[in-house]
């Protein structure tokens, strides 16, 4: 049993998540391909970061037409538990698994660098092995990250515990700094910074280390 | 129609050229013949004025697994991988449009790589531009960085360094220059050498459109006020699908039915087919019917001299064409037979049934022009040798700041923060860093990386401007505890049919030849950029070097200062600045507004030998962080050393003047902290290399002096926000919470 990395034309991160996952978590991860229809053998699903179909359209607009995409919701209605990093974020929200908007960027620019989250809730898979209130340093990459939605859906998101991450120091003018927000049934995660890259000391920070090490305590069966 | 003197003018081709033509042909060549001609014999992809002194360089060395005239130049790092690396400008189409003109550029260099069956793992960018006082200058810095992070981004390959300077000469003439490295298999290298008769020579990528016809050629002529019509010269690039063609690339190469691969760059089609011909002593066929294009009506002249973006020609093995196919019809990509290898060592192109062009492959080349240009001058400088008299300065700390905040001192945060430099969570050492560090995942050896130029030294000298960007580079590397194994140039100069321009080239290949000879560094490839002057002014002689290193993975010492009470080392010692090496400063240009004299003056061996100190303290585990010092001098590099929270007091003996000591850049010396300064020196004695122990680390100030006097005490939060600032400053664009 196994954690599924998708492969969309211009993943980017498709690479990274899977060697996180492989070498640093040492649990298991194949790609699956972006025409697939069938999750099936499948315990988790990361939707990876990159610029899907280049993303020259809004950031995961064509993406979300993809044939894994059906496979993708069927997946999480199931259940299954569904991560979206960065572009995979963009993704989940263009299908509706997540709701609201990633717009450009309050400064209209690219931006990469270490940020510093909050964890705002230790109640779901993917958070919950970090304690509420635990900072984790890792870094963004994105042009389009500034999450937006009308107040009653932010208001909600707060009330129903389902903002995960927030950012300390806004970097991209997101709606209450979110960085990071789950679905109602909290199986499903988009986040824009990229966890899979604060995984192994060399890279500055194993911080985001936590986040995989919850999803696999609870699929146990994706360790190798 | 009719070749006229004026049509041959046209194609930038001179009466002697044509006549040489004429002769190789046996005839008189057909229109498109011309256009054929010109593009490969243009200065950029022919090299004709340059080619006899790079010869010059050296290309041996241990590690060197391909040296130049391939693709990119190829090193072994050891456990059976190997890393494909090249430098390539587009300066004259990022001055037309800068954003296009830079994402291409970005574009170019990495199917460079990847065609040698490389993955890309890094990029780095050397930048030159006008001040940003000019409104048009800063629109040029904002497209050409915009640019890079966008094709780059998209791709999946990380930025991780380069530089970025200022000078009055590149207002119409901006430098682009870009590096990419990429990593393979020893075993899985591909060559663009055609082999196999009868194998069929396929077309991958990008349709075929009327988009950069004649690149080549304008990147070979100087501009004038006609140039900036010449837009439509500019291609555009689409770096979803280069990241395809990439993926497709590498997993039809995993079939084993590719023979040979080259990518479409300058004079696309063309260069491509006749060098891989060329190469291997084969002839092409090729039937322009065949090649799918994205507008009708083209002539064969416009699709040979296309230079639409993300393509690549490969020969298959015949009878194993499928094999291909089936790889590009997965990732959605175009892939077509467009002709075979032959026999007769012709390059044959076929349009709606008819030869319309047949050419001997070597005649376009390997049989291009090359001239001895007249160098036999000194090269051109307009300032004096002699120092004006050097006013005492009024206020050292306003100068400190004034200097970290300068353009090219100053962060350029505001620049790569633009840019992914974490995508595929490799980069050990990234932006900010002396040099950065990438490390191979499938081996426990990482690749330190530098590029470094200096046109203000070069101009007063180039041959000795050429050999400090040599040692910087290696000192850059050496910082971060790599061993030098190879370099890529990338030469940026005026017009070379002027004799004074000629020597400043001649000079720097001489200088780079000569350093990268004694540092042990072959250079195995590069590029060579001429002709940048706009209504007769030109560049400041640029040669821009970059040096890759290996080292042992492991996370190396940063600049910034970690803690305090350490003690400060300046292995190599305060060096040598007097009033005419002052000229070059960039306290002289920063300042007070001038330039004159020499460069610093370096000893290669003392160089050297200060990095064979450095890195056996850095393996000894002796340094907490450590810093070379370059531009700006001692004082500068300490700057940077700097946090907001630490900072130092710093005593310095031996030299009278003020300025020199703190602002003077005398090469070989690294600021090294420690907490084991015994140790530290013995290492040094051992090398014969000065440490003066200069002082300890502190909190919150900068504190630098003499035994007289303090000459700079200043907070460090003012330091690093006057650092931090002045790019922003500049563009009136501040930065969202930057760290």
């Amino acid at each position: 049993m196994k954690a599924g990395v998708i492969v969309f034309p211009g993943s980017n991160c498709d690479h990274d998540a899977w060697y996180a996952i492989n070498q640093n978590l040492h649990g298991q991860a194949e790609f699956i391909w972006h025409d697939s229809t069938d999750l099936g053998g499948f315990d988790a699903v990361v939707l990876p970061g990159g610029f899907s179909y280049g993303d020259y359209l809004r950031c995961g607009a064509i993406a979300r037409f993809s044939p894994v995409m059906n496979a993708v919701k069927k997946f999480a209605a199931g259940g299954g538990l569904v991560l979206g990093v960065c572009n995979g974020f963009q993704i989940l929200v263009e299908a509706g698994l997540l709701p609201g908007a990633l717009l450009r960027n309050i400064d209209l620019r690219f931006i990469c660098r270490e940020v510093t989250l909050r964890t705002e809730t230790a109640d779901s898979p993917f958070t919950s092995k970090l304690r509420k209130g635990q900072l984790l340093h890792m870094p963004i990459a994105h042009g389009e990250g500034r999450y937006f939605a009308d107040d009653r859906t932010l208001d909600e998101l707060e009330a129903e515990d389902r903002v995960a991450f927030r950012f300390v120091g806004n970097p991209n003018g997101s709606a209450r700094d979110i960085a990071g927000i789950l679905n109602r049934e909290r199986n499903v995660l988009g986040m824009m910074p990229h966890p899979e890259r604060a995984c192994d000391a060399l890279m500055g920070s194993t911080e985001g280390l936590g986040i995989f090490e919850s999803m696999l305590s609870a699929v146990p069966s994706f360790a190798k | 129609m009719t070749i006229t003197p004026e049509l041959i003018e046209q194609h930038q081709l001179t009466p002697a050229e044509y006549g040489k033509i004429v002769s190789l042909l046996g005839r008189h060549p057909s229109y498109t013949e011309l256009g054929v001609f010109s593009v490969m014999w243009s200065e950029h992809c022919s090299y004709k004025s340059s080619r006899i002194h790079l010869k010059k360089l050296p290309t041996r060395g241990k590690h060197v697994v391909q040296g130049p005239g391939e693709n990119a130049g190829i090193i072994g790092i050891g456990g059976g991988w190997v890393v494909a690396f090249k430098i390539e400008s587009h300066n004259h189409p990022s001055y037309i449009e800068p954003f296009q003109g830079a994402a291409t550029g970005v574009g170019g260099i990495l199917r460079d790589i990847f065609t040698m069956g490389a993955r890309p793992i890094a990029v780095m960018d050397s930048l030159r531009f006008g001040p940003l006082t000019k409104p048009h200058n800063l629109r040029i810095l904002s497209g050409v960085v915009g640019g890079i992070a966008h094709y780059g981004n998209c791709f999946g390959v990380p930025t991780v360094g380069g530089e970025c300077v200022f000078e009055e000469c590149y207002s119409a003439n901006p430098l682009v220059n870009v590096f990419a490295l990429g990593v393979c298999k020893d075993n899985e290298i591909f060559y663009a050498r055609a082999s196999g008769i009868g194998n069929p020579v396929i077309y991958v990528g990008a349709k075929t459109g009327r988009d950069g016809i004649h690149g080549a050629s304008m990147a070979s002529a100087e501009f004038t006020e006609e140039s900036k019509q010449k837009r439509p010269n500019v291609q555009v690039g689409d770096p979803f699908l280069e990241k395809l063609l990439l993926e497709a690339c590498l997993e039809a190469m995993k079939t084993g039915a590719i023979v040979a691969i080259q990518d479409m760059g300058a004079a696309g089609l063309t260069s491509s087919s006749c060098e891989m011909g060329s190469r291997g002593g084969v002839g092409i066929d090729l039937d322009l019917d065949l090649v799918p294009q994205r507008e009708s009506g083209m002539t064969a002249y416009e699709m040979l001299l296309s230079e639409s973006q993300e393509r690549m020609l490969l020969v298959a093995e015949k009878g194993r064409e499928d094999e291909v196919f089936r790889v590009f019809k997965k990732w959605g990509l175009d892939a077509v037979t467009i002709g075979v290898v032959t026999d007769d060592g012709k390059l044959r192109i076929r349009h709606h049934g008819q030869v319309v062009a047949e050419i001997p492959n070597p005649a376009l080349a390997d049989e291009a022009p090359r001239y001895d240009r007249p160098h036999g001058t000194k090269p051109h400088r307009k300032a004096p040798l002699d120092a004006p008299e050097i006013p005492a300065s009024k206020d050292l700390n306003a100068d400190l700041l004034r200097l970290v905040g300068s353009p090219d001192l100053c962060s350029k945060r505001w620049i790569w923060e633009q840019y992914d430099y974490t995508v595929r969570t490799n980069t050990i050492a990234g932006p900010g860093s002396d040099a950065a560090v990438v490390r191979v995942k499938e081996t426990d050896t990482s690749i330190a990386m530098s590029l470094d130029g200096n046109g203000r030294y070069c101009y007063l000298d180039p041959r000795e401007g050429a050999k400090l960007a040599v040692a910087e580079c290696c000192r850059n590397l050496a910082t971060t505890g790599a061993v030098p194994v190879a370099a890529t140039n990338n030469l940026n100069f005026g017009n070379p049919e002027r004799p004074e321009i000629m020597a400043q080239l001649v000079e720097a290949i001489e200088g780079i030849a000569e350093a990268c000879e004694f540092f042990e560094a072959p250079i195995t490839g590069g590029n060579v950029s001429l002709y940048n002057e706009t209504l007769g002014e030109g560049i400041y002689p640029t040669p821009v070097l970059g040096i890759i290193g290996l080292m042992k993975t492991a996370i190396p010492a940063p600049v910034q200062f970690r803690s305090e009470g350490a003690e400060i080392v300046l292995l190599g010692g305060f060096g040598e600045t007097d009033d005419v090496r002052f000229g070059s400063s960039e306290y002289a240009k920063v300042v007070l507004n001038q330039l004159w004299g020499l460069p610093p003056r370096l000893d290669m061996d003392y160089e050297k030998r200060v990095h064979d100190a450095v890195r056996e303290i850095l393996a000894a585990g002796l340094a907490e962080s450590a810093h070379d010092l370059s531009d700006g001098g001692l004082a500068v590099a300490l700057s940077e050393c700097c946090t907001s929270a630490l900072g130092a007091q710093v005593t310095v003996g031996g030299i009278a003047r003020p300025e020199f000591a703190l602002f003077g850049e005398s090469p070989s010396r690294i600021l090294v902290i420690t907490r084991n300064p015994g140790r530290v020196r013995e290492i040094a004695l051992f090398y014969r290399v000065e440490c003066p122990a200069i002082g300890v680390t502190m909190k919150e100030r900068l504190r630098i002096g003499n035994e007289h006097g303090m000459w700079i005490d200043l907070v460090t939060s003012d330091l690093k926000q006057s650092f931090e600032n002045g790019l922003p400053r500049l563009l009136s664009q501040p930065l969202t919470n930057a760290g």
